[in-house]
């Protein structure tokens, strides 16, 4: 996550007033407590909530989110310190001295009780009609606390009109209970800082810049957001009702690709723990939903591993070989919309550092509707593409004016991990419990390489596998190709590999260290791109950046909700699918291999690849477009 | 705008030197003098300033900071107002005492955005001071630098509390801190800060020379001093006054000319109403606690109207960061409204109370937990008077 320094942008107000675990020993070493009357030893500066949890008390809590500084405004979390008159939030409260806690007194309760009757008074909207339904936390807080009517009255009419300008993003400001979670999300989390509390006292509201659409201001369209919102407030665009419409219509050839990390969390919508990939029974499903094929994204995610580090090889060459002075290193990846957004808004001048590759899902569409169009022999006016992503910006991504290569819109919706598991609920489908099936040909499986891109470190270690092995003649130096650098969830993360004993056409590789970095979570990005503003990057070649943290897994699309442990969860579900898969490298991938010596016959970075598969930006900085 | 009564310790002749003695000293001199002459906070919640002090001077940090808090903005209070005009030497004394005794080399003074016309007149003072070398490098050849600087707040009545002020002086939207750490540990820019009202500030110079013992010889035991109130409403005389702690509101009302007084909110908006049956009552931090904000209100005041304006002026103010105070208010607005119209039940207006009772203990800050003391104290007193008036 990111550090514990948070960003200057951040109100103190806002920051958590956490101590260091390892630190706390050192500070002061561990304080009595008593909780409930009884007793309990915890470090300095733990926090009441922390503590509570600890010992197994539940406090309810609203505005708290393991992945967030601490704002303490919500206020469910109150509870009795002995000796202070007001109550104290228990997520804002640090232990530094030994104290008596009550957790359940009639005070609390009465005066939790009253916080949800004045949230629910101003909350507009009806559960049965929220996207929310059963997954709302103030629906759960409501029913802990037995709320029967509303004390304090209820809105009848919305105030705020629904603001649909996003690709990505819907927000309904009138289901917010302003916890500001999004918006500590938005410049803790992501260093975007687009939503903002404005206005005061009981006209506040969360807001934009000025309070245009969320598609007129710089928003990166990320989805984190959404995926901390405690109620319906944020929403994604649903396309489910044009993709239905579409499978229902006979002339319509509809195909869906799937991304490698919807498939490691969709289980959490079934009520499976995290942690469960159920690649083979969604290809079932999503047949049985009606669409005609389904294919792998992984598929054109080794293809994007081609493209992309051919781009870097070149890249490499044109620095060490030519000694051009205009090749930009490092080279960055450009397959995380959310991010491309970000640098296109905040470091404009450092476009031409992004690889010039789609992303997969782009490529994916763009040959969807040429080379796959031409062998089947289906005209691609009557295919529809679709999406499955783990990710709200895809959504932007494929709106994209300049994604129309094919002559057509590459794809045409992108669809969210979540609003697939609604469509597969809707149509009656129990997911965990179908018989397994495969992909569709002719991209068939795909290499474990491209599976690995749903976690951060993934697209690296692909990459590294395959360029490490063109160079050398040589699997990359580790133990069943598992490249650990590249994994875990640390926020920035660097290392390098030696290229040695190339084969002759690498000569000038020889002896180069190989530096890398992984970024994920926008505000990680930030880091490395101030870095690279410094000029501290001049031995750095290749650097990962997902939009998300923990990258795709943690996507603004996946199940809500999400947390560090649930992101662990499913990127370990990924790397253990795998470990057991039989390609594991991208460039062995027999379906890459047909489709260059099919159709993109020249070969990657060649004249019709740069058509369909690599793209350009555009430089957007402070200004909308 | 003099202080009307006869002044008892903000008399110009009782400033004599004490900002020399106080440099002269060791800074640890001035914070054991203020401890023990029993100052406390002025702004309203009275902490006492001495251990504010201590808890800053002891603290360990590269730097430390003074603030001044003239964002004064209870309604009814316009003391500070007097003290920033006629008193300006006597505060950047007091800030720079303050600054010397905890071992801050910058101060700031956090001005009401509506007093900017005071702006060029404070600045005015403050290049006398540096002309005098009694601000910037080695003040009156002590080895100590201190630096003031005023800034402007914008119009939120909740940057008058103390965390907000720093959040506001930040340069971020103006909402209180969760606490603790409390500023003196994790202040402006995280560093240890005092943030003390201007009339604190001022009565620094003053202790220091007239000493502890002199100033604890006022007021009450636990209320030293005096208090300079801001008085309007129904009154002959209205405007500053001076009283030690520890005197009847009545015979308060007795000097200012106040007739026929039916209640007396003590401590502007967030204060609490006092009915003609407790004037008797004192001021002071141990019975009626005021940040100097006195409003008389005789027998042709209509207290639901008072109550309405009142709870208007919170839903507004409120920062609309923490539940309780951002739509409690609000409620209690609306309930104002009901009665007014006949519509509020009796069973309904208990649960409205309870509701006010809730948000003294849970809000975050001192804006909510005060908040609804004028909805609590007037429906207690006067709750009879309202419902035979519009049932």
């Amino acid at each position: 996550m990111t550090d514990s320094s948070f960003s200057s942008r951040i109100p103190t107000a806002q920051q958590s007033l956490k101590i260091e675990k390892g630190a706390a020993h050192e500070i002061g070493g561990l304080v009595d407590i008593e909780i409930n009357g009884k007793k309990f030893q915890v470090p300095f500066g733990t926090s009441i909530l922390e503590a509570c949890k600890e010992f197994d008390f539940h406090i309810p809590t609203l505005c708290y989110h393991d992945d967030l500084c601490i704002a303490g405004v919500c206020r469910i979390c109150v509870v009795e310190v002995e000796g202070m008159r007001t109550l104290q939030s228990a997520c804002t409260y640090p232990i530094t001295q030994s104290i008596k806690i009550k957790t359940t007194s009639e005070k609390v309760r009465k005066a939790r009780r009253h916080i949800i009757d004045l949230l629910l008074s101003d909350h507009y909207g009806e559960c049965y009609s929220c996207v929310r339904n059963n997954n709302c936390e103030l629906q759960s807080l409501a029913k802990e606390y037995g709320v029967d009517f509303y004390r304090f009255g209820h809105v009848k009419e919305p105030f705020y009109e629904i603001d649909n300008s996003s690709y990505s993003v819907v927000r309904d400001m009138n289901k917010c209970v302003l916890c500001r979670r999004c918006v500590r999300t938005c410049i803790d989390l992501q260093e975007v800082g687009c939503l903002e509390a404005l206005e005061r006292g009981y006209d506040t509201k969360i807001s934009t810049f000025m309070d245009k659409p969320l598609a007129e201001v710089i928003c990166i369209n990320c989805g984190q957001c959404i995926n901390r919102c405690p109620t319906g407030a944020l929403r994604a665009n649903d396309p489910s009702d044009a993709i239905w419409e579409a499978i229902d219509n006979p002339k319509k050839h509809v195909v869906i690709q799937t991304a490698p990390s919807p498939r490691a969390a969709i289980g959490e919508e079934f009520g499976l723990p995290p942690g469960h990939s159920l690649t083979r029974e969604l290809n079932t499903a999503l047949r049985m939903i009606g669409f005609d094929r389904v294919f792998d994204t992984n598929f054109s995610a080794d293809l994007t591993i081609m493209e992309e580090g051919t781009e870097l090889l070149l890249r490499l060459k044109a620095a060490l070989v030519d000694k051009d002075p205009n090749v930009k290193l490092p080279q960055f990846t450009s397959c995380s919309p959310g991010w491309v957004k970000f640098i296109e808004h905040f470091y404009p001048d450092y476009l031409d550092h992004l690889s010039t590759a789609k992303s997969p899902q782009q490529m994916f569409g763009a040959l969807l509707k040429t080379f796959y169009a031409q062998e089947t022999g289906i005209d691609p006016a009557n295919i529809v593409t679709v999406a499955l992503m783990p990710c709200s910006a895809k959504k932007f991504e494929c709106n994209r004016p300049e994604m129309n290569d094919s002559g057509y819109k590459d794809v045409d919706y992108g669809l969210t991990t979540r609003e697939l598991a609604q469509m597969i609920k809707e149509a009656g489908i129990y997911l965990p419990e179908l018989p397994k099936s495969n992909f569709d040909e002719p991209f068939g499986e795909a290499s474990g390489a491209g599976l690995i891109f749903g976690a951060t470190g993934g697209v690296m270690e692909a990459a590294l596998r395959t360029a490490y092995e063109l160079v050398t003649g040589r699997e990359v130096p580790f133990e069943n190709l598992n490249i650990t650098p590249c994994r875990g969830m640390e926020g920035v993360r660097e290392a390098s590999i030696k290229l040695e004993n190339v084969k002759p056409e690498w000569s000038f590789l020889e002896g180069v260290d190989l530096k890398f970095m992984i970024a994920h979570g926008t505000a990680n990005a930030k880091k490395v791109m101030d870095k690279l503003v410094a000029g501290e990057l001049n031995d750095v070649h290749f650097v990962e950046v997902m939009a998300c943290p923990g990258g795709c897994i943690g996507g603004g699309g996946q199940p809500i909700p999400t947390s560090p442990e649930i992101r662990a969860a499913r990127a370990r579900a990924i790397y253990e699918e795998e470990a057991g898969l039989p390609i594991r490298k991208s460039h062995e991938n027999p379906h890459v291999k047909y489709i260059y010596q099919k159709f993109l016959t020249e070969g990657p970075c060649s004249h019709l690849s740069h058509k369909l598969l690599h793209t350009h930006y555009t430089k957007r900085g402070n200004y909308i477009a | 705008m003099p202080i009307l009564n006869k002044p008892i310790i903000f008399d110009k002749n009782n400033f004599g030197n004490g900002f020399e003695k106080g440099l002269n000293g060791r800074p640890m001199d001035i914070v054991l003098e203020i401890r023990e002459s029993g100052l406390k906070g002025r702004g309203g919640a009275g902490f006492p300033t001495g251990t504010k002090w201590m808890l800053a001077a002891t603290a360990v940090s590269e730097k430390k900071y003074v603030i001044c808090n003239a964002d004064e903005g209870e309604p009814g209070t316009f003391k500070d107002r007097m003290l920033l005009t006629e008193f300006t030497e006597e505060l950047l004394q007091g800030m720079i005492l303050c600054g010397y005794a905890i071992g801050a080399k910058e101060g700031y003074i956090y001005l009401r955005g509506e007093y900017e016309y005071m702006l060029s007149h404070i600045n005015g003072t403050i290049q006398k001071f540096h002309e005098e070398g009694k601000l910037g490098k080695n003040i009156l050849g002590k080895n100590f630098d201190f630096e003031i600087t005023v800034r402007l707040g914008a119009g939120a009545y909740v940057c008058g509390e103390e965390s907000a002020l720093i959040e506001s002086l930040e340069g971020h939207r103006g909402e209180p801190r969760n606490r603790p750490p409390y500023p003196v540990n994790t202040g402006f820019m995280g560093y240890p800060t005092v943030v003390n009202n201007v009339e604190t500030l001022v009565t620094v110079p003053i202790i220091i020379n007239k000493g502890a013992e002199w100033f604890r010889n006022i007021g009450t035991e636990k209320s030293r001093g005096t208090k300079l109130l801001s008085v309007s409403g129904d009154v002959e005389k209205p405007g500053i006054y001076e009283v030690p702690f520890g005197t009847k509101i009545i015979d308060m009302l007795d000097m200012v000319g106040a007739k026929d007084t039916k209640a007396v909110q003590i401590g502007g908006a967030s204060g609490i109403c006092i009915p003609k049956e407790e004037l008797h009552r004192n001021l002071s931090f141990e019975d009626v606690p005021t940040g100097g904000s006195i409003i008389v209100f005789n027998k042709s005041r209509d207290m639901l109207k008072i109550l309405k304006n009142f709870m208007e002026f919170f839903t507004e103010e409120s920062c609309g960061q923490c539940t309780p105070c951002r739509i409690g208010n609000k409620k209690l607005l609306d309930g104002v409204n009901m009665i007014e119209q006949g519509k509020c039940s009796v069973k309904y207006l208990k649960e409205l109370i309870e509701l006010g009772r809730t948000m003294q203990v849970a809000s975050k800050c001192g804006l909510g937990q005060s908040s609804p003391n004028p909805f609590i104290s007037i429906m207690t007193h006067f709750g009879d008077e309202i419902l035979a008036e519009h049932y």
